[in-house]
């Protein structure tokens, strides 16, 4: 009769020391588990703090500088070519500029003409020519006082300042081989050239393939295929993309992509190694991501959405447009930022393509050669001396800034379309 | 033999009388409907008349869905699935190659078992239905009509920008209704149409029915033997054979079928003794 609470003459679930005891056991083993799961939140957040600690600490600390010729043996008295009069500047550059670098300053903009900000500038990168002779980070600059000043002692007419490497000036100047006016406008214009082409070329694309797939096609053998190989090319290693797109782009369609075909002989000697190779390198990198992501989107609508459409006698394309798209286009731009995201980051296939490394022209069209930001980085980063390691983490910083401001702008949109349908709709 | 003439038999009478005013307006003649290859349902001969409601009731799995679902070609979205046999609709087989779907699903409607609106406003769940079908009357007029139908009106009509998805559960599938009006269907098929909703919904979809059965044809799969009893001219019982495919046991007018059914497994259905 009782047979739910007894069994061989006992409790069936024990007698209650024992279900305390078993409460016990259990509690723990839930506990453990707790614990590991804490500390791998833990460990991940400490490695988190370690990198951004690492890439900040380069970014701001000591540098030690020499000049080539001291502000003081210019003019005597003053110490700094910013304390210079407008009379002084002009003296000193028509004195001490060298008549061949004299003659392309007044032939760009006369002496003259030039603001007391510009002449300052002229000055310091003509005549007195610091040079970086070491840095510190930023943890180093407030621990090694006693190192940095012995070092100052030991190199003559050396002095220390305290300097943050990323700054307006960074962001706006282009290439140099003088890390101290080297600067990251090329690569960031170039970096966003090869988003806008990656973009222009994939999403497009992707949306309409997965729209294909996910809506239109049957289940059978050729689809189910092309799905399985859809995802197996999410997965390929980026430098295979940069040898399909050597082949391909900068190779074979070269008429194309150096826009030879459509402008003649171009005076650019990129012969194919456009940003137009490079967008649609990675476009080709992001596709199958864009394709998966927007499929996870349009799988994410109910089907009774899909039903209701065609109950009150919609066609297909009608029920897509008006009805699945719009419950889903936020998903959808959610998962192409984020692949815009990777698309950014990329370094290798645009290497292999042969995106040029150094370059102080900025690009002006789809045609032109480009750098981007992460092959900026590979390359100053690659150099020996200390301060292109601190420019390098200076434009990782703007890089990851970049990225931070796009994925922002994202949810910026995803949000604004959210919160219009929940309103209309 | 089939129940209809038998009840002809019966009362020739008065199935006379009523054959008059009974107009057929589908027509299923031998309909079998499979799934790959699965049978789901095997010969369906029988009709559905005009400003009647038909009720479909049955056990779970007994393809009386799938056989609704057949009549406005909604299982063509079911990937695998044919039928064959014929459904005349006023005479035309629905099934023929220059039949368009979706111009069927506009003249027969469909009301689904979960209230599901569009994610818009109350008036574009209306409105929307009528503009793709290219309607050119006056918009406003037509959702008035469609909600003063389906008894919603008085309910919604301050707040017809309002999301349709914040209405309540009945309130929503009374919306599915009023958009299934709009289109102007001839035959509107229901689903298990309160099947999500609570008694006091139910009870005022069924007064809708009674109502809408004035100018519609309306056919309904219910589980509910009260429901089908309550609200239908003619009931369909279908059954499940062995193999697990669905046939018409018997089919008759409601009372006749609830009093007297001439099959012991309807009489041991309706009775509550399976299902």
């Amino acid at each position: 009769m009782n047979y739910m609470n007894q069994t061989n003459g006992q409790p069936a679930f024990g007698h209650a020391a024992d279900v305390s005891s078993l409460m016990e056991k259990r509690r723990r083993s839930g506990l453990v588990w707790h614990i590991v799961f804490v500390f791998s939140i833990a460990l991940a957040v400490l490695f988190l703090i370690l990198l951004v600690f690492s890439i900040i600490d380069s970014v701001f600390g000591y540098a030690v500088l020499v000049n080539d010729v001291e502000p003081g043996a210019l003019v005597a008295g003053k110490d700094s070519v910013s304390s210079f009069n407008r009379a002084e500047l002009e003296n000193v550059a028509r004195t001490r500029l060298s008549a061949g670098i004299l003659r392309r300053v007044e032939y760009d903009k006369p002496i003259a003409e030039r603001s007391d900000k510009d002449m300052v500038s002229l000055i310091e990168e003509y005549v007195v020519k610091p040079k970086v002779l070491k840095t510190w980070g930023f943890w180093g600059s407030l621990t090694e006082r006693k190192s940095i000043e012995t070092y100052i002692a030991e190199n003559e007419g050396s002095y220390a300042t305290f300097r943050s490497w990323l700054t307006p000036a960074f962001i706006m100047a282009d290439q140099s081989a003088d890390p101290l006016r080297a600067g990251i406008r090329t690569a960031l214009l170039g970096s966003l050239w090869i988003i806008l082409i990656t973009f222009v070329f994939a999403f497009p694309i992707g949306v309409g393939a997965a729209i294909y797939l996910q809506e239109y096609a049957v289940d059978n053998r050729l689809n189910r295929m092309l799905q399985l190989n859809i995802f197996n090319l999410s997965a390929v290693p980026s430098i295979i993309y940069g040898l399909l797109g050597l082949a391909v782009f900068v190779r074979f369609m070269e008429p194309v992509t150096s826009g030879s075909l459509f402008m003649g002989t171009v005076d650019n000697t990129a012969n194919g190694r456009t940003i137009l190779s490079g967008g649609m390198t990675l476009g080709l990198l992001v596709l199958p991501i864009i394709i998966i992501n927007t499929q996870e989107a349009l799988k994410a609508v109910p089907d009774t959405l899909r039903m209701s459409a065609y109950g009150v006698g919609a066609t297909k394309w009608q029920t897509i447009w008006y009805q699945v798209l719009p419950v889903s286009v936020d998903r959808i731009l959610t998962g192409t930022i984020l692949a815009l995201s990777r698309a950014l980051g990329e370094t290798a296939p645009l290497v292999v393509i042969g995106a040029s490394t150094f370059i102080s022209v900025d690009p002006s069209g789809i045609f032109s050669k480009f750098t981007t930001l992460p092959i900026q980085i590979y390359q100053w980063s690659a150099r020996p001396q200390g301060a292109y390691r601190n420019i390098a983490a200076a434009a990782i910083v703007s890089l990851l800034i970049l990225l931070l401001l796009m994925n922002s702008a994202a949810i910026y949109t995803r949000d604004k379309i959210t919160k219009k349908k929940r309103l209309e709709a | 033999m089939n129940s209809l003439s038998l009840a002809q038999v019966l009362q020739p009478g008065m199935e006379q009388s009523e054959s008059q005013v009974k107009k057929t307006v589908l027509k299923l003649e031998h309909v079998n409907i499979h799934y790959g290859s699965f049978q789901a349902v095997k010969d369906a001969s029988f009709d559905i008349y005009e400003k009647h409601v038909t009720a479909f009731i049955g056990p779970s799995g007994c393809g009386k869905s799938t056989v609704l679902r057949s009549i406005n070609r909604m299982n063509d979205m079911i990937r695998g699935s044919w039928i064959d046999g014929k459904i005349l609709f006023n005479g035309h087989d629905l099934y023929d190659e220059q039949v368009d779907p979706v111009l069927i699903r506009r003249r027969i409607g469909m009301v689904f078992q979960k209230p599901n609106p569009f994610p818009k406003s109350i008036y574009e769940n209306i409105a929307w239905g009528a503009r793709i079908n290219g309607f050119k009357g006056d918009y406003d007029e037509l959702v008035e009509q469609s909600l003063r139908q389906a008894a919603l009106w008085e309910e919604v009509k301050d707040k017809l920008k309002q999301n349709a998805l914040r209405l309540s559960g009945g309130q929503q599938q009374r919306l599915c209704i009023a958009r299934t009006i709009a289109v102007q269907p001839e035959v509107i098929l229901m689903d298990e149409p309160a099947s999500a909703l609570d008694p006091i919904a139910t009870g005022r979809i069924e007064e809708l029915i009674l109502e809408l059965k004035n100018n519609y044809t309306i056919v309904i799969v219910t589980h509910n033997m009260g429901q089908a009893s309550r609200v239908s001219d003619h009931t369909a019982f279908f059954m499940v054979d062995d193999k697990r495919t669905g046939y018409l046991q018997e089919y008759a007018e409601t009372e006749q079928l609830f009093l007297n059914p001439q099959h012991r497994k309807t009489e041991e259905y309706i009775s509550g003794k399976f299902g």
